[in-house]
């Protein structure tokens, strides 16, 4: 697998002749990133491309067996989408976790940021460490843990919430409460991942400019909306984009925690989920690729107008 | 006064941040030995009233879920080891040695990291399938062994390793070959370490990708294992946290052991999840 396939020094590339240490470092050069960009060129980006001519055929289960069954049919798989409930509601789903778990996220990322980035704070490195730790856990583990901690009569919730005279809820068994549910957990595992990143854009903040804000008499509040907000722009779109494509590919959080069908009633399902289902549970791969294919120009969409926002912003 | 107030109030917003998100792994370690069906008593309780390691046990001998740690193992070392290769020459390549293309390849990567992977994965599937590798350690490995982000990361550390040092090797005869090994690897060191710990820890956890190549339960790897049992293990509560101590563990002393590398390669930037 590591052994270049490289063209020595492809003498296209060169009409004119070079000095030899030239066209030593051209041909070291090429031989350096072929065998990475043959990896990322046939097993990803000829997939990229074939995923789009996938989703205008009707591959299927009988196409997996017989690839002669396969039939060009055009953009019926995407009319068959637009027309599908199913996907509406896998839709629905994913942009009520981007636009509330997205937001979410990134606040209590920032809040926790705020706090440990205060002068008056010890054990810094420690909570830090505490609050990242649920990052790198493993996503299918803690999603079993949590599917638990949300069991409407064993789990350690609800007891908690009896606590203030909060009567049960059945988290992943109720239609109106299995997205919350779901983003709570996401948000729990991932919000020291951004809170690390603002803590570095908050620690780039001058003390001169806070020290200048209270000599006016600025308070607290002040000195956040007027300077920590302002000055943590570039961060927060980093950190809001970021964010807004991970909610967006939910995929194994959703998928753990309702046992792998989206439920209740397709309550959780997303585009990945819905994905995942139409091609590889029921190989209906055309139609899969359509899905994928929407994924993309969603997420695409996404990152542009945040990114344009962004450019907006600056002048 | 004041000044103390505050402190006291900001220590204190910690300490319930602090707990409320370690009580669920908290929990988690505490049910995996309590005695079968104290996890799921009413009222529940956190702490065992006294602890076993019965189901530590039946995870290895009656589920194998010993097998999967080491396909997990497997396949996360094989994972690091390799994308350390590839993408060490790639991004030392793209960063200081200049060849045709050079600059219009780099830019195409980089269009390639707003693609979400998942676009890719049905085609590679079937792509998998035809070269008879759907099954398959490697088939599983394929797509990590070369991220984008990697090959960015080291590009983005390798242009500041002194350009005197590669000219002085070339002066001393060094071919390029020995150059990257002897000079560049070297002093790109502390970057492969943060990618090291970033790969193996995005292998061991990933879930979609395992959860599609492999279809043979021999082959799983500790997440897909995972999530299959708490289809068919539902009720066993205790057993199913014992699973979950068991994945999660070894990632989480690797961090502790090397976070400083983690949090600086996400300090870096264009670092994927």
């Amino acid at each position: 697998m590591s052994a270049s396939t490289g063209r020595p020094g492809s003498a296209k590339a060169a009409p004119v002749a070079r000095p030899p240490d030239e066209r030593r470092e051209n041909r070291a050069g090429l031989a350096f990133v072929t065998p990475a960009l043959v990896l990322i060129g046939v097993f990803f980006f000829l997939p990229v491309v074939a995923g789009m001519l996938l989703s205008l055929t009707d591959f299927d289960l009988y196409a997996l067996g017989d690839l002669g069954a396969v039939r060009f049919v055009g953009l019926h798989n995407y009319a068959t989408l637009l027309a599908s409930p199913e996907f509406w509601k896998a839709l629905a789903n994913t942009f009520y976790f981007v636009l509330v778990g997205g937001p979410l996220s990134v606040a209590l990322s920032l809040a926790a940021a705020l706090l440990l980035n205060e002068k008056l704070v010890r054990f810094k490195g420690l909570f830090r460490t505490v609050y990242f730790a649920p990052v790198v856990t493993t996503l299918v583990a803690v999603a079993v843990v949590w599917r638990y901690l949300y069991h409407p009569r064993f789990g350690m919730l609800n007891q908690a919430l009896s606590l203030v005279g909060i009567a049960p809820i059945d988290w992943l068994g109720n239609p109106r409460w299995a997205i919350p549910a779901i983003i709570v957990m996401a948000a729990w595992r991932s919000f020291g991942y951004n809170m690390v990143i603002f803590l570095a854009g908050l620690q780039a903040i001058p003390d001169s400019v806070y020290e200048a804000a209270r000599l006016d008499g600025a308070g607290p509040l002040r000195r956040f909306w007027g300077i920590t907000l302002p000055l943590l722009r570039p961060t927060m779109m980093f950190v809001a984009v970021m964010t807004m494509i991970g909610y967006f590919q939910l995929f194994a959080e959703p998928y753990v925690l309702t046992a792998g069908t989206g439920g209740p009633a397709n309550a959780t399902l997303t585009i990945v989920m819905l994905m995942y289902k139409e091609g590889f549970r029921w190989w209906n791969m055309g139609y899969a690729a359509a899905v994928a294919f929407v994924l993309f120009l969603v997420v695409l969409a996404a990152t542009s107008l945040q990114l344009a926002l962004q450019r907006g912003g600056r002048e | 006064m004041r000044r103390r107030l505050v402190s006291l109030a900001l220590h204190a917003a910690l300490v319930i941040g602090a707990v409320a998100t370690l009580v669920p792994l908290a929990w988690m370690v505490s049910a995996s030995v309590m005695p079968t069906g104290e996890a799921s008593m009413f009222p529940p309780r956190f702490l065992p009233t006294h602890t076993t390691l019965a189901h530590y046990r039946d995870l290895f001998d009656r589920l194998n879920l010993g097998r999967s740690f080491l396909n997990s193992a497997l396949i996360s070392i094989s994972a690091t080891f390799f994308c350390l290769i590839l993408t060490s020459l790639a991004g030392y390549a793209f960063a200081r040695l200049r060849f045709a293309g050079r600059d219009r390849l780099f830019r195409s990567l980089l269009a390639g990291m707003v693609i979400p992977a998942q676009v890719a994965m049905l085609p590679l599937f079937l792509l998998l399938k035809a070269m008879g590798l759907v099954n398959t350690y490697w088939g599983v490995l394929i797509p990590y062994l070369a991220p984008i982000f990697g090959i960015f990361m080291v590009r983005q550390y390798a242009l500041s390793v002194p350009q005197d040092y590669l000219d002085a090797a070339r002066v001393d005869g060094a071919s390029e070959l020995r150059i990257y090994w002897s000079v560049v690897l070297p002093l790109c060191r502390p970057i492969l370490v943060t990618l090291a710990v970033f790969v193996f820890m995005g292998t061991w956890n990933d879930f979609m990708w395992p959860l599609i190549e492999l279809t043979d339960d021999r082959l799983y790897t500790l997440p897909v294992a995972l999530a299959n049992l708490s289809g068919e293990h539902a009720q066993d509560t205790e057993m199913m946290m014992a699973g979950s101590v068991l994945t999660v563990l070894p990632v989480l002393v690797l961090f502790l052991a090397l976070q400083r590398y983690y949090i600086e390669g996400i300090m870096m930037g264009g670092v994927k999840e």
